[in-house]
């Protein structure tokens, strides 16, 4: 008598992969924008990247010119609909934690937030593969990489998906993340500029599409990255930039196949 | 007030079919100080006194932030309020949670007046000592509402409630009629003039009111300090001595920033208070 198995699962994969990558005063955040179910595609336009956090504020007094901001962004792919969820949820504790408190969350406390957000359904959980990149109290970037339960981590880079198994040992390799058995621990934020890490988040974009069926982006003429993205079809590579001057966003086109 | 036998009870009707507990929790609110509302077509003003119970303390809190589209001033027992206002901001999160858009404003004054009805029928509970103004702004425009504890509520134009009100209520019924199609920074001073109105004489200063807006493209934000003390020199309100005042104000807004610090939108130059993050945009 063999056990029977349940014909119906509540969960889907729809695909895709992240990247988030911590500098000394930015985040580089990015996913693709291939939406699939099994080997289908539901859209290619589909933004897997979600602004939790995003507030500047410069004060001035006497004898210290204080910058306070906070900036925080997710990344997150596996089961669109429960990203979703998990988006506005969070997204409603933000509102009320402001109310609470008369200030925004910083990033690690969003970081925590989401761990107990996530572990909160230990039992049916939220099929969602997170990244969360973003700066920190003083402007350093910092990413933090969670599995789908809430266990999560403070790292220097980190990818999650289906192209994740490409694209992490060409970041290690890359990065040169140090051994987290190292004590003391040592500060895992790369040391590239700004724009070698966007550089760097495209090339391993564009070849964890050549081997991962389900990341896609598709090689367009760039120029017409200015126009409607909407206009455009393919999978592109979305990106988000944070720094000390605000929030930037990029596109980059890969293959349609 | 008077002792009636029948004013035991909020459940105990007179035979004059009044229920005593629920007119005595209106008179709470006439005991708060005062707060006022005026609305043109597109934007919502809140304005209120701020008194201290002494130099020491700070300020009660009066006007709340509910949501980016609705606030509310409040007067009465001030513990009331605060309690109905997490209520309300609890109803705009779930309803945009749900809904994805904003709460209409005539809703969520119907679910508190409802509230607030349910409290006036309990043998076991109290009205809600408090009277609100909720301004918000929806798809139907611009809207100030008036929530009393005994579960009405009515839509006005402009109003003020708390002590004194009447003497700024005269004053609006008197410029009412230019109110809809005002400017916004004529409605602000409209509001400054009638919080004016209720000091009876007392000098108009930024650290004694605090004032609100909310419009079409802008969502519930407080004015801070330096502004409205700009607002107030601009409108000669601050009576004689104007340069002095000046300074005043200055001296003013350094001391009270320390009373105030919770309020303010980081207008404390103190180096401490910026890690308090009195400078969040969600100031409320």
């Amino acid at each position: 008598m063999t056990k029977q198995q349940a014909n119906w699962s509540p969960y889907d994969n729809n695909g895709g992969s992240c990247v988030a990558i911590a500098g000394a005063d930015y985040c580089v955040i990015a996913a693709d924008t291939r939406m699939s179910t099994g080997y289908n595609i539901l859209t290619r336009d589909y933004s897997k990247i979600c602004k939790l956090l995003f507030y500047e504020s410069s004060l001035a007094c006497t004898f210290v010119q204080l910058v306070v901001s906070r900036k925080c962004v997710m990344a997150s792919s596996g089961f669109q609909a429960d990203v979703r969820a998990l988006q506005k949820h969070l997204a409603a504790r933000h509102l009320i934690y402001q109310h609470q408190h008369n200030k925004q969350m910083s990033c690690p406390a969003m970081a925590q937030l989401l761990s107990n957000t996530l572990y909160y359904k230990r039992f049916f959980p939220y099929y969602s593969f997170n990244v969360l990149g973003g700066l920190d109290n003083e402007g350093k970037g910092c990413v933090f990489t969670y599995d789908a339960v809430g266990s999560y981590e403070k790292v220097g880079y980190s990818s999650q998906g289906s192209g994740s198994t490409l694209i992490m040992p060409f970041l290690d390799n890359q990065l040169k993340s140090p051994s987290p058995l190292l004590l003391p621990a040592l500060d895992a934020v790369t040391p590239l500029s700004e724009p070698e890490a966007v550089d760097l988040v495209k090339t391993v974009f564009a070849s964890a599409t050549e081997r991962d069926i389900y990341t896609v982006v598709h090689p367009f003429n760039t120029a017409l990255s200015n126009f409607s993205l909407d206009v455009l079809q393919g999978d592109k590579l979305e990106i988000v930039i944070l720094n000390a001057s605000g929030i930037r966003r990029e596109y980059m086109d890969l293959r349609k196949d | 007030m008077f002792r009636n036998q029948y004013d035991t009870d909020v459940t105990t009707w007179s035979p004059a079919g009044r229920l005593f507990q629920v007119e005595y929790a209106m008179e709470a609110v006439k005991q708060g100080s005062a707060a006022i509302g005026l609305r043109s077509k597109t934007h919502v003003v809140l304005a209120c006194v701020n008194k201290a119970n002494s130099e020491l303390s700070s300020h009660q809190k009066k006007i709340f932030k509910v949501d980016d589209h609705i606030g509310v001033a409040i007067a009465g027992l001030t513990a009331d309020g605060r309690v109905l206002s997490r209520y309300m901001r609890s109803e705009c999160i779930n309803y945009s949670f749900t809904y994805e858009s904003p709460l209409p404003v005539g809703r969520l004054v119907v679910q508190l007046a409802d509230k607030a009805q349910v409290c006036t029928q309990r043998s076991w509970k109290r009205p809600y000592g408090v009277g609100l103004l909720v301004a918000g702004l929806d798809e139907s425009g611009a809207h100030l509402y008036y929530n009393c504890p005994s579960g009405n509520y009515f839509e006005y134009q402009a109003f003020a409630i708390g002590s004194r009100s009447q003497a700024a209520k005269t004053y609006l019924e008197r410029r009412f009629g230019t109110f809809q199609n005002s400017s916004r920074e004529d409605l602000i001073k409209d509001a400054l003039f009638a919080i004016r109105e209720t000091l009876q004489g007392e000098k108009l200063k930024s650290s004694i009111c605090t004032v609100t807006v909310l419009g079409v493209g802008e969502p519930f934000h407080i004015l801070d300090q330096e502004t409205v003390q700009g607002l107030i020199n601009a409108f000669e309100m601050a009576g004689e001595e104007a340069p002095a005042a000046d300074q005043g104000a200055a001296g003013e807004e350094g001391a009270a920033g320390e009373v105030v610090a919770a309020a303010e939108e980081g207008a404390a130059p103190e180096e401490g208070a910026a890690t308090e993050e009195g400078a969040a945009p969600m100031d409320i």
